[in-house]
């Protein structure tokens, strides 16, 4: 097997490719974290007066609170008072093309494989690039207008629509909801903003991608997702961060809010710098995502593929108010070297008829750990619904580990649940197999990790499949497509 | 904050009788219990009586079970058993080596029934900790850790008496071997209850475990068990629980198994009005088995949690694990299982499986699987359903001119049975089974002729 073995370690020992930083001059307050900083980060951003009152009401709130230790996870001490809590380029004229864009900026997305032009151009996909916490670049924003869409930073919509902000942030995730949720709740400092009318059927694919650039900053991203009744929107996420010694900080917020009949997609790919082979550095990543289902028969899917950051503390939600609504949730979690994961989702089913699935795929290899948890809670007066759960692990190596700490609630007799989940290794019967079919070994790993994560890649949109796929780091000869 | 006064409250409250009795409790008892209490004590104050933040007794609220003022028993009383009570909870055609426990006292006057081989022991724990002390330093509180469970530690401090089994050298006991628990007291009663079994190399042997209630007190028995398996010993342990609905039973069973050794556990719940049962598997040596099974039928305000680990500490070892509830009116079932296979631990085969049956709409079920896997070569999997009925099967049944009362009846006994079957002594298996059928009925669940009138 030991052709297997070098595969094997070939495939889980690739270095990280996104590891560069962008010299662009950038501007940051000096570090520390106490209520001046988050008045300084509301007069710098020119907020609303209701923000500040929200940013110290959090402030206030996470002051008293502690660290979540439950997570299977080893987080080193955490100096808050250290940290830059906002760093903005420079640079902030909004342009009207792509070539007024500082040419740094154009060639740092080329590197990491995603030409904006040629996604505008070919894919049809508006990107709305978040760098270092202030939106440089929203293009198709006219395009959208026209729908009556509204796809803007967060700090524009404050601008522009601080009824509507005021109206919706902070319910799915109020800002005390945990550590971090609070901590970005005072100190978040940008973020998309997306509002889709009644009726409306955004006609493209809305994305943005986060990159942590400045060291030592933390990133502190807030998304907003309202879908107003029968609208339908499909977003993207993706994120890569260069590659840094000392560790940063990103702690994010996504709510999502699906009135009558809405639907709502999410897809992550994050790809951040994971540390290196020997676990220093890498991207602390405790992230908060939310979405109410307040319609009924309203839906939410989240879909995401992990593949970087040092430490994960992720999992994706639905809160299933609205009746017949449904919460979906797809999942590849990579973890390799001395990464850990502690991912998983929540499905609250509170109306009646909903119905919610999650999906979750581990792959552990070097030395990490990989964890899924998750939550799914049927209260008594959610009758006739339905979940199943699958959580299944792969593990690659005999130094890594694959844990499931599945929780599961159910409050009344009408409701159906099922959770399973396995943990194997790839059979030797499985390779013998392809072998026997002239398969080699090569191949034959490549198909059967291909084959696994498959259910869940299907869900992505195809542009970010086919980046998944690339992420994944894998080698699958002629049959990514 | 005055709920968080009140929970400290407690707590003093049990730490404050430990200071009291602490006299008695060392005065009386061998150095061999006596040696762990001081330790076992600083844990229980460091922990208290659990609350529902404490993750592993987050589906268990024991602080209103703890709120009356119990009577402790730290001598052993006088107590006459008169046969028929005794014999009232007897298995029909079951040949056993009978024995009784009082509160969690052995019964001084047990009648012998049957005859035990050369060498095995069933005694008293404190009896064999003044006369035998040798044995019980190298076993005692060994594997029972008192750091992770205040109620183990609480049970170290207060230990007094309790069973005690040893099965010596490649001998096999074909009988089963019954342990009958009863509580009786003129007043609401706080027992503790310790016990060790020692099964030697190449030995074999079947415990049947009944606990029951014989008035209408208030009880909370808080009994520990520690059980060693040897090489090559096989050991199968039964508990039919079967008490009143305002008894608290809270049984931590802690086992450590070594090569080629076979362990099978079988808790049945049939009646209780909160029941908790610690299940601490730890398989240290290669090519051993486990196998964990359970039941529970729970009605109007009942609680139960199986709380189980599985420790796979060496290569080529299997567990399996069944746990099947059935959930009535308003009762509340939880059940928490983890797997851990400890890293190098290749070619491990572990297996849980949880279904539950909810009847009502105010009953509820928690339900926490766990796996934690650091060895690659292993097949992992576990499974956890919560729903009712199959429809297809009852309309399978309907069709074929069976009453929706008796489809539903002929359900709930198969879906109880996958667990039964694999009950091997074949009296015990019937006797379970009628008593299943009897409970799904909604018949009285206790023993069938007890005459006591209790609230069931």
């Amino acid at each position: 097997m030991t052709d297997q073995d070098k595969i094997l370690s070939d495939v889980t020992q690739s270095e990280y490719k996104y590891g560069f930083v962008t010299d662009i001059e950038t501007d940051i307050i000096d570090r520390g974290l106490n209520e001046d900083v988050v008045r300084t980060i509301w007069e710098k951003k020119n907020e609303p007066a209701f923000m500040l009152e929200f940013r110290l009401d959090a402030f206030r709130k996470w002051q008293k609170m502690k660290m979540p230790e439950w997570a299977y996870l080893k987080i080193p001490p955490i100096d808050y008072q250290s940290i830059s809590y906002y760093a903005a380029p420079v640079q902030k004229a909004k342009y009207t093309n792509l070539d007024e864009v500082d040419p740094e900026l154009i060639d740092t997305f080329n590197k990491l494989g995603i030409p904006l032009e040629e996604q505008k151009l070919l894919a049809g996909v508006a990107v709305d690039v978040v760098m270092d916490s202030v939106s440089v670049k929203t293009t198709f924003k006219e395009t959208l207008a026209e729908q009556g869409i509204i796809f803007c930073s967060i700090s524009d919509a404050l601008q522009e629509h601080p009824d509507l902000v005021r109206k919706y942030i902070g319910q799915s995730v109020p800002v005390a909801d945990n550590y971090f949720a609070a901590l970005n709740s005072a100190v978040f400092s940008d973020g998309s903003f997306c509002y889709i009318p009644k009726g409306v059927r955004c006609p493209m694919e809305l994305s943005t991608y986060f990159r942590i650039n400045a060291a030592n900053t933390g990133q502190f991203e807030r998304t907003l997702i309202i879908a107003d009744d029968d609208s339908y929107v499909s977003y993207l996420e993706g994120c890569t961060a260069p590659m840094r010694d000392e560790n940063q900080l990103h702690a994010a917020v996504v709510e999502i809010i699906a009135l009558d009949r809405a639907e709502v997609k999410y897809s992550t790919v994050q790809n951040w710098y994971p540390g290196d082979k020997n676990g220093k550095g890498g991207i602390y990543n405790f992230v908060t995502k939310r979405g109410i289902c307040r319609g009924v028969s309203s839906k939410i899917s989240w879909t995401q593929v992990e593949t970087g950051s040092a430490i994960t503390w992720k999992y994706p939600s639905c809160v299933l108010i609205g009746n017949n609504s449904v919460g979906e949730f797809n999942s590849v979690a990579v973890t390799n070297n001395h990464q850990q994961a502690d991912t998983g989702s929540k499905m609250i089913h509170i109306g009646k008829n909903t119905k919610s699935t999650i999906i979750s795929k581990g792959i552990s290899a070097g030395k990490s750990d990989n964890s899924y948890r998750g939550l799914v809670k049927i209260m008594p007066g959610a009758t006739n619904s339905r979940n199943f759960s699958q959580c299944d692990s792969l593990l690659l190596n005999d130094t890594c580990g694959a844990h499931t700490f599945p929780y599961i609630e159910v409050g009344n007799k009408s409701s159906k649940v099922e959770h399973e989940a396995t943990t194997s290794k790839i059979g030797e019967d499985q390779i013998f197999y392809c072998n026997q079919r002239g398969i080699d070994t090569e191949k034959a790993i490549g198909m059967i990790v291909n084959g696994y994560v498959k259910e869940v890649l299907n869900k992505l949109p195809m542009e970010f499949a086919v980046e998944a796929q690339k992420l994944l780091q894998i080698s699958l000869e002629g049959s990514v497509g | 904050m005055s709920v968080i006064t009140e929970k400290t409250d407690l707590s003093l409250k049990y730490i404050s009788h430990f200071n009291e009795a602490k006299e008695l409790l060392f005065a009386d008892s061998p150095d061999v219990l006596n040696q762990h209490r001081k330790m076992a004590f600083q844990d229980f104050v460091m922990q208290g009586i659990p609350t529902r933040k404490n993750e592993n007794y987050k589906y268990t609220n024991l602080q209103p079970k703890f709120l009356p003022d119990f009577k402790f028993l730290h001598k052993n009383e006088e107590t006459d058993a008169s046969l028929a009570e005794i014999f009232s909870c007897n298995v029909p055609q079951l040949n056993t080596h009978l024995t009784l426990l009082f509160n969690g006292w052995f019964y001084q006057k047990n009648t012998k029934s049957g005859k035990l081989p050369e060498g095995a022991i069933l005694e008293s724990l404190e009896k064999v900790a003044k006369n035998n002390p040798g044995i019980l330093q190298k076993y005692y509180a060994k594997i029972a850790e008192t750091g992770a469970d205040p109620l183990v530690a609480f049970n170290t401090a207060m230990a007094k008496d309790g069973y005690f089994l040893y099965i010596p050298k490649n001998v096999i006991v074909e009988d089963p071997i019954q342990i009958i628990n009863m509580l009786k007291s003129d007043k609401d009663t706080f027992s503790t209850q310790r016990n060790l079994v020692i099964i030697e190399q190449g030995a074999s042997a079947k415990l049947i475990i009944c606990d029951h209630t014989l008035d209408l007190n208030q009880y909370v028995n808080n009994s520990v068990t520690e059980i060693f398996i040897a090489e090559n010993a096989n050991f199968d342990y039964y508990t039919v629980q079967n008490q009143h609905n305002s008894t608290t039973s809270i049984n931590s069973v802690f086992v450590q198994q070594e090569k080629n050794s076979n362990i099978t556990t079988h808790t049945v719940s049939l009646h209780g009005g909160l029941i908790r049962n610690n299940l601490k598997i730890l398989i240290n040596g290669g090519n051993a088995e486990a196998n964990m099974y359970g039941m529970a039928f729970l009605d109007k305000n009942q609680h139960i949690d199986n709380f189980t680990q599985v420790i796979h500490a060496k290569p080529h070892c299997r567990s399996n694990q069944i746990y099947k509830y059935v959930l009535d009116d308003k009762s509340t079932g939880a059940f928490s299982g983890k797997i851990h296979v400890v890293r190098d631990a290749q070619k491990t085969n572990a297996f849980q499986r949880n279904n539950n049956l909810l009847l009502t709409d105010t009953a509820t079920m928690q339900t926490k699987p766990q796996l934690v896997i650091d060895a690659d070569d292993v097949k992992c999997s576990h499974g956890a359903t919560v729903g009712q009925m199959d429809e297809q099967a009852m309309f399978y049944l309907r069709t074929r001119g069976v009453d929706e009362e008796k489809a539903r009846m002929i359900m709930m006994n198969a879906f109880a049975h996958e667990v039964v079957q694999q009950i091997k002594v074949e009296t015990l298996r019937e006797r379970i089974d009628e008593l299943i059928e009897k409970r799904l009925r909604g018949e009285v669940a206790r023993c069938h002729d007890c005459s006591y009138n209790c609230d069931c």
